[in-house]
């Protein structure tokens, strides 16, 4: 916050909390810089990585060929969905994909779930440490939503070339989906990396998008208990409330959309046109 | 017309326009659902399914209107 006695604006409180840790120290001045690192995103992306992948390891420790527990019951009923839907839409080796999904679907929705914390706790705890800036929310960066939707544009390329082979990939590239014509090799062309960049933009981008938003409106709720009046902090919680529950909705919504579109994106590469 | 006023302007057509086509949308897709829901009742849990991944991919291109509008309003690149 503000180190001097006044309190921050509302515009100013807003603009706070939309600044990333970054390595440059201050807010980015251009949209587009590649020298510039979130540390914020960083962190609690690892932190939610390990997060998923011991939850997961643990749940499979546990199993049994006894009745399960709770944990276990629920974790096995996750995988058992997400195989269910691999299975449906993925004709082809299942080995990688299939926890390549589970594990978006469980990453993703831990990173959205950050957003239902109070939104001032993680940065007046950073405070205490002498950390100024920071957004608890890797998924409402569009850096961290574009990683992701890389790698899965990346998976998709890599089983596109096993499926296909190197040079049945190649020859895809160029003659689908109009022709095999070499007048038509740069139109195919075209369209293929068109595809290509729409859906992994198109992917990134949707995940950002929902969970900026999701963030905007926490803080703009946030202000109306600001006013530290009766009906001022009543009505935060009231519509802070409402609006959490809505967003557990979403916040699921996006994980799963993310998951279905990584098994349809990886899945394109097993079928022959 | 200063600035700030045709930003503010810019941030709401985003944001209405985006959210007309997203209702609609919606609101056609969740129609064809409760008519092939009401024709064949043991289709609905399947069916539920694939609305609701629909659902999330019509909202997409509004969301992102949303997000871009919300970064004008509030950490406009375009400024000074």
């Amino acid at each position: 916050m503000a180190a001097g006695s006044s309190a921050p604006t509302a515009s100013e409180y807003i603009v706070h909390h939309l600044t990333h840790l970054n390595s440059s120290g201050a807010a980015q001045k251009n949209i587009i810089d590649f020298s510039i690192v979130n540390w914020d995103t960083v962190f609690y992306s690892v932190l939610t990585a390990l997060l998923t992948a011991w939850l997961l390891q643990r749940a499979a420790r546990l199993v049994s060929a006894g009745v399960p527990n709770r944990f276990v019951g629920a974790i096995e009923s996750v995988v058992e969905f997400v195989h269910e839907q691999a299975r449906a839409i993925v004709k082809g080796d299942l080995a990688y994909i299939a926890p390549l999904a589970l594990t978006s679907f469980v990453w993703i929705f831990l990173m959205n779930a950050i957003d239902l914390i109070p939104v001032d706790l993680f940065p007046r705890i950073g405070e205490l440490f002498g950390i100024h800036y920071m957004r608890a929310v890797p998924t409402a960066d569009l850096n961290g939503t574009m990683a992701l939707s890389i790698v899965v544009l990346a998976s998709s390329i890599y089983y596109g070339i096993k499926a296909k082979g190197g040079g049945g990939f190649m020859h895809e590239l160029f003659t689908a989906p109009f022709g095999a014509h070499f007048l038509l090799w740069p139109v195919n062309f075209l369209m293929q990396v068109i595809e290509y960049l729409a859906k992994t933009v198109s992917l990134g981008m949707r995940l950002f998008g929902n969970m900026y938003a999701g963030e905007l409106v926490f803080l703009l709720i946030a202000l109306l208990g600001a006013t530290v009046t009766w009906w001022g902090s009543g009505l935060h919680f009231l519509t802070g409330l409402a609006w959490a529950i809505f967003h557990i909705l979403i916040i699921t919504l996006q994980a799963f959309i993310f998951m279905m579109l990584a098994l349809v994106y990886v899945g394109q590469a097993f079928e022959h046109h | 017309m200063t600035n700030v006023a045709l930003v503010a302007i810019a941030c709401g057509l985003i944001i209405g326009l985006g959210a007309l086509g997203a209702c609609v949308g919606i609101g056609m897709m969740g129609g064809k659902y409760i008519e092939g829901a009401a024709r064949q009742p043991e289709l609905m849990d399947k069916l539920q399914t694939k609305m609701f991944l629909l659902a999330g991919l019509i909202d997409a291109a509004f969301l992102i209107g949303v997000g871009i509008a919300m970064m004008f309003a509030f950490a406009n690149p375009f400024q000074g």
